[in-house]
């Protein structure tokens, strides 16, 4: 390794404090155009002003239904959508505002796991190379270091390394979600970006992808940000879940204590909503009516007030913030 | 950032043999072109297209070299003889061995119609991968230059730049991709806006990978069926394509010919009688066009299987 490297590498990871991913405010509003020029007529508010840390080695949990944002949100991190507004920073660097060159190396660091394990594997590559590309991207290795690694990785995640000449369609869902890890790891990042990982999976797959996911995240210390729409899963992976609704994060909190004691309307009745594998247990089942409100046109104030069981007339009128509401806790309601 | 390499990767551990078991075994069923051609040789009639399309090749560039005949001096005495020992296809009007010109001119029109179609199609894959891809206002420019040229008639199209260029082999070669990319260049445009959405392109993306990679790498092998189907097809009209220029007498320049020159020239004769000037060109371009068509029916049969049995 190079001096400036050396120096570079000791600035950056082990010796830096603070966490790893900071998000602030992060803002991303998808136009919708209309009419003979094509000019935005409206606005899909999918992220409207999101904030969270994630330290080292932590796994985040990111909940919410479909259409909360929550997708948007991982995809504007890693730049695969541009913001709208708003800032991240991986290991304090600003990610938004780095130049083509830099974000080649900051992309080294940071990679995702997708939701679709057949849409996410290109059906015309053989798995080895699906492996290796990341690596030929930043041309680390010779072909024949880069096959060592490739043989590596797939057994890393469970699966063989004279599997690297087959293609996507030979393996099942679960194996391909395999692929899909051995690819993320490929580069060694810090971050992993889970965007639900497991959710097109049989369940009796399920609960293996997650073990090979913590295991692998003891292993080579990664940090997660886990997007799901599944409490149950969130609760069992996460150190601590953010619930976001409507493009908005309203309560964030220590795993274990957010799910005993929930403060937000939302989160509490996404939790009564997890089914517990006991037919003698009864609970009281908070249930929400009607569907998540429009992004384009959200309720006003509390984002929530609409499907909220103890919404008041100041709901609508002052938004509620982020404030603490236990330790380590905070939540966005009025009433928390 | 650390400096991740392959050596660090060698050194990690594995972290327990019970994700191995859990990761299980792959079937087997090889790649998704052994699973095309299993389905391609299924397929009787395609089978017998492939055979008549060989054997049209080795007629027309190994004939020459078994059956010897002079295809370049004319020898007026000889002239419109009818099938016999010395000339099992007769001979032309200027005394040409009909089967020996029907191997020559076979030559330039298997030469025109797999070169234009090669020209056609990388060119028009390129061009509807690009507008796809980038999108936007080049999309919308690169386009409707298509469809001005879609626009024009292609016969018309055709007779005005044969005119205007000297018809020689490169040219007519050219003026038949011209008129021949427009079609790929739409299909492949279509297929690229829905694939360049696709996950395996953001986890490019992600990687770090541009977008010449994501192009090559992802987004043209992936429209593979479509592109090998196409061009089959291309070959088929390039040959017709070539047949009615020269029929209008804007073919290659004599002595060569092209099965498309050998009919128009036949049909002077027609009341004639003299059958041999007609059958074998206007039957060789028959059965070619009908075989590369059955070719391209199967594969694109064949491309369809592998997508259903993803």
């Amino acid at each position: 390794m190079s001096r400036e490297l050396v120096a570079e590498v000791e600035a950056a990871s082990p010796t830096r404090k603070g966490p790893l991913l900071e998000v602030r405010d992060l803002v991303k509003h998808f136009p919708i155009k209309g009419g003979l020029l094509q000019l935005p007529v409206a606005w899909v508010k999918a992220v409207d002003g999101v904030s969270f840390d994630i330290q080292r080695g932590e796994t985040l949990g990111l909940v919410g239904e479909s259409g909360s944002g929550k997708s948007t949100v991982a995809r504007t991190i890693l730049r695969l959508i541009p913001p709208t507004s708003g800032e991240v920073l991986l290991e304090g660097k600003s990610v938004f505002k780095a130049s083509a060159n830099e974000m080649k190396k900051i992309r080294r660091d940071m990679q995702i796991i997708f939701q679709d394990p057949y849409g996410s594997l290109n059906p015309r590559m053989p798995v080895g190379e699906i492996i290796a590309e990341g690596l030929v991207v930043h041309g680390i290795g010779s072909p024949k270091e880069r096959e060592a690694a490739v043989n590596r990785l797939l057994e890393i995640v469970g699966l063989r390394g004279q599997h690297r000449g087959r293609f996507p369609h030979e393996f099942s869902g679960g194996q391909r979600q395999r692929i899909g890890i051995a690819r993320a790891l490929a580069l060694t990042p810090n971050l992993v970006i889970a965007d639900e990982p497991v959710s097109a999976l049989d369940v009796s797959i399920q609960s293996q992808v997650l073990n090979l996911l913590s295991d692998l995240q003891k292993e080579f210390n990664l940090t997660y940000l886990f997007v799901a729409h599944n409490m149950a899963v969130v609760e069992q992976v996460s150190d601590r879940i953010a619930v976001m609704y409507l493009g908005k994060i309203v309560e964030v909190g220590p795993a274990e204590e957010l799910v005993r004691n929930p403060k937000h309307p939302y989160t509490q009745a996404l939790i009564s909503a997890v089914p517990v594998p006991d037919p003698a247990y009864r609970r009281e089942r908070t249930v929400l009516k009607g569907d998540i409100p429009s992004p384009i046109n959200p309720p006003s104030g509390c984002h929530f007030r609409t499907r909220c069981p103890i919404a008041t007339e100041r709901c609508a009128v002052e938004e509620p913030l982020l404030r603490p509401v236990g330790k380590d806790q905070i939540a966005a309601c009025h009433y928390a | 950032m650390s400096e991740p390499t392959v050596s660090e990767l060698d050194s990690l551990p594995v972290p327990e043999v019970r994700a191995l078991a859990e990761g299980g075994e792959a079937k087997v069923a090889g790649s998704a072109w052994k699973l095309a051609a299993y389905v391609f040789v299924e397929n009787r009639l395609a089978v017998a297209g492939l055979g008549v399309v060989v054997f049209m090749f080795l007629f027309c560039f190994v004939g020459p070299l078994l059956y010897h005949t002079d295809q370049i001096n004319t020898d007026i005495t000889q002239f419109t003889l009818p099938p016999s020992p010395a000339h099992p296809l007769g001979t032309d009007n200027v005394g040409y061995d009909v089967l020996g010109r029907l191997m020559v001119g076979g030559q330039t029109s298997l030469e025109i119609g797999v070169i234009a179609a090669l020209l056609a199609t990388t060119f028009g894959v390129l061009w509807g991968a690009i507008a796809g891809f980038v999108g936007g206002w080049l999309d919308q420019v690169m386009m409707r230059i298509v469809d001005s040229m879609l626009a024009i008639p292609t016969l018309f199209l055709l007779l005005v730049l044969a005119a205007m260029f000297v018809p020689s082999l490169p040219m007519l070669i050219f003026i038949v991709a011209l008129v021949a990319w427009l079609v790929p260049a739409r299909l492949i445009r279509g297929e690229t806006l829905s694939l360049r959405t696709r996950e395996y392109v953001d986890a490019v993306r992600v990687m770090g990978g541009g977008d010449v990679r994501i192009v090559l790498r992802h987004i043209i092998p992936n429209t593979i069926g479509t592109i090998m189907v196409n061009a089959t097809f291309q070959v088929a009209d390039a040959i017709l394509t070539i047949a009615a220029l020269s029929f209008l007498g804007l073919g290659v320049p004599p002595p060569a010919t092209n099965w498309g020159g050998m009919l128009s020239n036949g049909v002077s004769y027609t009341f004639a009688g003299y059958w041999w000037l007609i059958y074998p060109a206007g039957l060789a371009i028959v059965i070619t066009v009908v075989a590369f068509n059955l070719i391209g029916d199967a594969m694109r049969d064949a491309f369809e299987v592998r997508l259903q049995r993803r």
